[in-house]
């Protein structure tokens, strides 16, 4: 039994968009962004990382449950970075110089 | 024991192969969830360490092969689309499309690890690799080289997860050829289209961190 074919054409177009922020973030390493410069190279990883699970890891479609261990992964993600900057930034002393 | 010929009958523990493709999606997205653990504290450290030894991190990082990370991030993200599309290919029957599909899948990940072996070769030449040529360039002090030690750390687990991923879909391969996927049994492939995409996905942030820093052109 073979089941309804499903569009190639969302997929390629996925496909492109992340091709075309790859061509961004190469293009942002040659402009001068100072501080921001991170910020801009990991915002464009995390849009390129959204398209990735939505389309591609299929996120947006069922069990929906995985929404929670997806969502659980994040939070304790940023848990991590929340206790993580809290002492980066109220450690005095470091790094020694 | 799993034969050619499967029957579609699910294991003793669930009700339906519905609830068993479910249970082994959401088994991939507990694993996921743990190698974000993984890799983000990784990440972290290395920007917390960037944003310390900015001057240092940025004079280092300009010796990284920005032309061969991107070439990676392609080669990546197109085997992330064949292998979604091999998935598809069982989902509906197309045997044949699914065989191809992998073993490209298969192929563009041995193209990566070739660029990233290549570029190590070039790093190794280019005298960056700590411990065992690293040379201290004009305005390099020891945050360098504490630069491309993060850069060895992260790039060789990737790559031992890129391997890791080959030799799974090489093994898929070996059982789509022996026609064991059906459009009602390929819950292996879509286990593991998750785990290359996520593998995908790691080196996107991986090149984001590592490459485009000290090109900027004042």
């Amino acid at each position: 039994m073979t089941k309804k074919p499903e569009p190639i054409l969302p997929y390629v177009i996925a496909w492109l968009v992340l091709m075309l922020l790859l061509g961004l973030s190469v293009l942002s390493a040659y402009l001068d962004l100072g501080f921001f410069h991170p910020f801009v190279n990991f915002g464009i990883a995390a849009m390129q990382a959204a398209i990735i699970f939505l389309v591609f890891m299929r996120l947006r479609g069922p069990p929906s449950l995985k929404w929670v261990f997806a969502g659980g992964g994040f939070f304790w993600l940023m848990f991590l970075y929340g206790l993580g900057v809290i002492d980066w930034v109220t450690r005095s002393g470091f790094p020694s110089q | 024991m799993a034969s050619p010929m499967r029957s579609l009958a699910p294991e003793p523990q669930f009700a339906t192969l519905e609830q068993q493709t479910e249970t082994a999606q959401l088994g991939m997205w507990v694993f996921i969830a743990t190698e974000v653990m993984f890799f983000g504290a990784l990440i972290f450290t290395y920007y917390i360490y960037r944003l310390i030894y900015w001057e240092q991190f940025r004079l280092a990082a300009a010796d990284t092969k920005i032309l061969l990370g991107a070439i990676n991030v392609a080669i990546l993200l197109t085997s992330s689309l064949t292998m979604v599309l091999a998935v598809n290919a069982a989902k509906e029957g197309r045997q044949r499309a699914l065989l191809v599909l992998l073993l490209v899948t298969a192929a563009l990940g041995f193209c990566f690890l070739g660029v990233k072996g290549y570029e190590y070769v070039q790093d190794y030449n280019s005298s960056t690799v700590p411990s065992v040529n690293f040379l201290f360039k004009s305005g390099y002090h020891s945050p360098a080289e504490l630069f491309w030690i993060f850069y060895f750390i992260a790039t060789g687990f990737h790559a031992v997860h890129v391997t890791i991923g080959i030799g799974a879909i090489l093994v898929m391969s070996w059982h789509a050829r022996r026609g064991r996927f059906s459009p009602n049994y390929y819950s292996p492939l879509e286990v593991l289209g998750l785990y290359w995409s996520f593998v995908d996905t790691v080196w996107v942030f991986l090149f984001a961190a590592i490459y485009p820093l000290g090109r900027a052109i004042t």
